[in-house]
């Protein structure tokens, strides 16, 4: 069969005939079409280069000529002179690669053509673009080697050269890289598709050819091994797309909302990813373990509630407080026992337990951080935001994703404020109307937030510091209010604050994005000051438990010492049975863990209800009365007072960022937290999308994810990190309670890790981590660290002001082809002047310019106003704009002004010789400054 | 749903999967999309094309504003009249896949954006654009002094040679300083 093909092929290319054998003789002809390839893939002359046939092709290579024309109709010269000007450059211009590639597809096309015109046959007649080149190149290799390739089929490939061999082998992996690539490619399917199978069928032929004797078994095997990995890879990357849940509902949101609204979804589905992993850690190596090998409920005191609570500890009001059962459950960290090892297993709780609250930590570091990177990766530098504000607006406000019209009339809508508005603040830059009311009324709202935050802070330390005193009291005395206090407050604190914040920041007239930035900052600022007055309150109230515990710690030690003495001297006898007293009836200390753990479960669980209270409220009730109520009142409520609600990004993507906060940092005192908070995610996201599609209408400006995204992240990387800082503070330096949770009975919770290395790693490693806790060997570490990172802050400046630097260069560049392109137009005045200035042009014998100019410019004024004013457009001060008309009229026929020297301008008068330099420099050096 | 999987032969299926940015699920059911506007008789055509009116009817086209254009763009028809074929539906979708590149993306936007297909943005390109963007109704229009304005303002800030238009490599570079372009030029059926 490949004999046969080969005939098939051979004679094909007798047809062709010589044109190509003449062109490409060597083995590099492959490379050689590549290049030619890539300019017309890329675009020749910046322009899309999806020439799929030679018609379209023509059509392009037209358009330059018209555009040309065009000019040239504007400029009014005669045709002749300037097509031959554009002949001229485009032949034998000075730009080689310009030549080169002119040259090079003209010798394509002649080529296809002669192809077309020779072949008979009508299968791939009509060679087309690439697909046809590369059949070509395919066909010429084959030809090249010929015999030796095809016999080589059959046994003795040992007739291939190596530099043949060599050759192949790169032409195979040319193949697959191109193979790899093809998707990259702006090109119409039939075409990609074309050219794949004969990618494919080149690889497929020639692959098994290469490979010489011994590794030629191991070539094959290679390359198999390589396309089930491809192959493997796609399907892998089929399933894991099938794994992403919600793909429907959150299209469905995209489109109602456009993708601003869809971004919260998409962050709390991400959120569900990460608690999802948080919680099979949890679950995995600490709960389950404990369940299944760990010492049944009611067996120790720890796991037993005591019998003061025992009557009330099934009580729906106690275990809705996580009181009663729920305390003394798998829930919370007191429950766990500190035997070293249990079940057959030996598995090792205590330090998997301490592990697993210090490794979600690091986990989620990890994945925030990763996160992060690949988010800046994707999407533009975004290095130079204000340079390109109108493309911008112009080119990318449009979401694609919008499929409601409603949407899309708001969309319009949106954008066109956005015009209008970026064109008046163009105009009106710096008008500057009563700074000074603008400044007192900025710092009177900044005040005013400042004492609302400080306000919330105390609220909060004092309703915790009361509800101390309330737990001193007797609890049946207390009303549920009282019981509750601290949530409740928190909650009605973050419920209210923002609307309030934004009340007050209206008084501040900042543009709205500024304003959402601010406002974020500061719905931040409550959070986190909410969270940290909480905490601060809580390790009051976690010292005053230590002392507490102390003094019941040593009352028990006192009692049991007691107890052995009398045992002792009343049995006589020193082998002394344990007392026998019911695990409910130990004396036990206040064990503040499950005290902390408890705290962050209710707070969960109370913004948890007030977050879907406010929906069904603020939102769905709300949508119920503007509804049904409209018919029966006496303003329109739909477009009136009411009206619907929006949905609130950034204000439940900051919840949820502090309800993960809150996760983290409760996690280790209460397990089961991470388990509720999958749980809470679950139902929200579908509760969310219910309330969303149902009650909520699309913005009234339709904001962009954008970078925000990453925002949202940065944000919880630093919740991630103040969540952490208490946590490792509590494990480093608090004293566990003596008699609950895993780690009871010792100093420190981190005294579990020693234990275990020396007791069941072997001495070495021991030693080891004595060596590499030395502070001799941190220290240094710590101040590697610090050079790596100021060697790298280095580095990344040094890239950032090459790119720089390489960025201005590529304009240049650009700048300058164009400029040859069009046959030195006045396209750029900035080159044609320093054209201007250059000596040995200046002294050319200055020819017809000099009885040109004064008509020229005459015409050049009536011609090329529009142009003029389009371009220097700042148009907004109208100084500016003066003066830049002012120079571009100044200059003289721009044709005139490159091939010829400077035409008699000025009051200088100075015809002849070099111009005046500083004169001119000054003159037409205005321009540079604007760019 | 399974006659019209089955449709698709494996084999085209997976090359299709390699010339797209569409995963096997996307392209099956893009697949049944398509073949869900196509008319009776023309199923049994070998390449069957569904005219645009019914392209644009697909409610993920149906406001957009650039809709027309978008299937004037990956038609391949040779009356111009915008009818999709199936492998023309794959490469609009694919182009406006979650994981199309950036260089795919703003290369089909361009062509969007140019009107009268002459390769450049011109100035007419870049009014008709706006108008886009716009919206029909006369209320959001903007006036010709704004439009004036805006225009000139886009020429400046993008125009980087000067000539009066927008080409390609212009676009592409103002595209790749976007921060959201990659996010928001999608389409998902």
């Amino acid at each position: 069969m490949p004999s046969q093909k080969k005939n098939d092929i051979a004679i094909r290319m007798e047809d062709v005939g010589i044109e190509i054998d003449g062109e490409l003789d060597s083995g590099s002809e492959g490379k050689n079409r590549k290049a030619k390839a890539s300019p017309r893939a890329g675009g020749r002359n910046g322009k899309p280069a999806t020439t799929e046939d030679e018609e379209e092709e023509e059509d392009q290579d037209e358009a330059p000529r018209k555009r040309a024309r065009k000019k040239k109709a504007s400029a009014q010269d005669s045709e002749e002179e300037e097509e031959e000007d554009d002949r001229s450059a485009k032949r034998k211009g000075t730009k080689a690669a310009g030549r080169k590639k002119k040259a090079v597809k003209e010798e394509e096309e002649e080529e296809e053509e002669e192809k077309r015109g020779k072949k008979k046959k009508g299968g791939k007649g009509d060679a087309k673009g690439k697909g046809g080149k590369e059949k070509g190149s395919g066909k010429d290799k084959k030809k090249e080697n010929g015999n030796s390739s095809s016999s080589g089929e059959s046994g003795d490939e040992d007739s291939l050269s190596e530099g043949e061999m060599a050759s192949l082998k790169e032409e195979v992996e040319e193949k697959k890289k191109l193979i790899a690539t093809l998707r990259n490619k702006p090109w119409r399917m039939k075409r990609r598709l074309k050219l794949l199978k004969e990618c494919q069928a080149f690889v497929e032929e020639f692959e098994g050819a290469l490979g010489k004797g011994k590794g030629r078994k191991l070539y094959a095997y290679k390359v198999m091994m390589a396309k089930k990995m491809i192959k493997f890879n796609r399907d892998f990357d089929n399933f894991k797309t099938a794994c992403i849940p919600w793909e429907r509902k959150i299209k469905e949101v995209e489109s109602h909302f456009g993708s601003s609204v869809a971004s919260y979804f998409i962050f709390l589905r991400w959120m569900y990813g990460l608690n999802l992993v948080l919680f099979a850690f949890m679950f995995g190596l600490v709960v389950l373990p404990e369940v299944m090998m760990g010492l049944p409920y009611g067996s120790i005191p720890r796991k037993t509630v005591p019998r003061a609570e025992q009557d009330r500890a099934m009580d729906i009001s106690v275990l809705l407080d996580f009181g009663g059962y729920c305390k003394y459950s798998i829930l919370f960290y007191g429950f766990y026992n500190d035997e070293r090892t249990i079940g057959v297993l030996q598995f090792r709780l205590p330090l998997s337990y301490l592990l697993v609250g210090v490794g979600i930590f690091g986990y989620s570091l990890m994945v925030v951080i990763r996160t992060m990177a690949r988010n800046s990766d994707e999407g533009g530098d975004g290095g130079d935001d204000g340079q390109f504000t109108f493309a911008f607006k112009m080119f990318t406000s449009w979401d694609y994703l919008i499929g409601n019209p409603e949407t899309a009339d708001n969309k319009y809508a949106s954008i066109t404020t956005s015009f209008k508005e970026s064109i008046v603040d163009e105009q009106e830059n710096q008008k500057d109307e009563n700074i000074h009311l603008r400044r007192f009324l900025r710092v009177l709202a900044n005040f005013l937030i400042l004492c609302s935050l400080g306000g919330s802070g105390f609220l909060i330390y004092f309703v915790v510091k009361r509800s101390q005193e309330f737990a001193n009291l007797d609890q049946d005395e207390l009303s549920w209010f009282e019981k509750n206090e601290v949530e409740f407050v928190m909650s009605l604190l973050g419920l209210v604050c923002p609307p309030l914040f934004e009340t007050i920041a209206e008084l501040e007239e900042y543009h709205p994005r500024i304003a959402l930035k601010w406002q974020l900052g500061r719905i931040f600022a409550l959070f986190l000051g909410n969270l940290y007055t909480f905490l601060f309150a809580l390790f009051d109230e976690v010292n005053a438990k230590l002392e507490k515990e102390k003094s019941i710690r040593n009352a028990t030690i006192w009692g049991l010492n007691e107890y052995y003495s009398n045992y002792s001297s009343y049995h006589n006898t020193t082998d002394i049975p344990p007392p026998d007293i019911h695990p409910a009836d130990v004396i036990r200390g206040p064990c503040w863990e499950t005290a902390v753990g408890i705290e962050f479960v209710k707070l969960t669980v109370s913004d948890i209800q007030v977050t879907y209270m406010t929906i069904l409220i603020g939102d769905f009730l709300r949508a119920m009365i503007v509804r049904f109520l409209n018919y029966c009142w006496c303003w329109d409520l739909e477009a009136g007072f009411p009206s619907y609600g929006e949905f609130d990004i950034s204000g439940n993507v900051l919840g949820l960022i502090f309800n993960q906060g809150m996760i983290w940092m409760g996690a280790f005192y209460a397990p089961g937290l991470v388990g509720l908070n999958v749980l809470r995610l679950l139902t929200s996201m579908y509760y969310q999308c219910w309330a969303v599609m149902s009650c909520n209408v699309p913005h009234e400006r339709v904001f962009k994810a954008s970078k925000s995204n990453n925002f949202y992240m940065g944000l919880l990387l630093l919740v991630l990190f103040l969540s952490l800082l208490p946590v490792v503070y509590t494990i480093m330096t608090l004293p566990p309670s003596f008699d609950c949770g895993p780690f009871s009975g010792r100093e420190q919770m981190y005294n579990v890790v020693m234990e275990t290395i020396e007791n069941d790693l072997p001495a070495f490693i021991g030693n080891i981590f004595t060596y590499a806790t030395n502070p001799g060997l941190i220290l240094p570490a710590v101040l590697l660290m610090v050079l790596a990172i100021y060697y790298l802050n280095a580095t990344s400046k040094n890239y950032q002001n090459a790119n720089l630097e390489l960025k201005k260069k590529m304009q240049m560049a650009r700048d300058e082809e164009k400029n040859r392109r069009n046959n030195k137009e006045n396209t750029n005045q900035v080159m044609q002047d320093l054209e201007d200035l250059l000596p040995n042009r200046s002294l050319l014998p200055p020819a017809a310019a000099e009885e040109k100019p004064p008509l020229e410019i005459v015409r050049e004024k009536g011609s090329k106003p529009p142009k003029v004013a389009k371009r220097p457009g700042a148009a907004a001060n109208g100084k500016g704009v003066n003066i830049q008309k002012d120079v571009s009229l100044a200059a003289p026929n721009p044709k005139a002004a490159v091939t010829h020297p400077p035409g008699p301008r000025g009051p200088s008068g100075n015809a002849r010789g070099p111009p005046p330099g500083p004169a001119r420099g000054r003159g037409r050096g205005t321009p540079p400054s604007r760019r | 749903m399974g006659t019209t999987a089955s449709q698709l032969r494996k084999d085209l299926l997976s090359e299709y999967q390699e010339l797209t940015f569409l995963t096997k699920r996307e392209i099956i059911l893009a697949h049944k999309r398509f073949s869900e506007l196509l008319s009776k008789e023309d199923r049994n055509v070998p390449t069957p094309r569904v005219p645009m009116e019914k392209v644009l009817s697909l409610p993920e086209l149906k406001s957009n504003p650039f809709r027309k254009r978008i299937s004037h763009v990956f038609s391949t028809s040779d009356m111009k009249d915008g009818s999709l074929t199936f492998e023309d539906f794959l490469d609009l979708l694919s182009a406006f896949s979650d994981s199309a590149t950036l260089e795919i993306k703003s290369h089909y936007a361009f062509r969007i954006f140019d009107f009268d297909d002459d390769g450049t943005l011109d100035g007419g390109d870049l009014e008709k654009l706006v108008n886009c963007l716009t919206g029909e109704t006369d209320d959001t229009r903007l006036t010709t002094e704004e439009m004036r304005q805006l225009i000139s303002n886009i020429l400046e800030e993008s125009d980087i040679d000067k000539d009066g238009t927008v080409n390609l490599s212009e676009f592409q570079h103002v595209i790749s300083r976007s921060p959201d372009f990659v996010s928001s030029f999608k389409i998902v059926l």
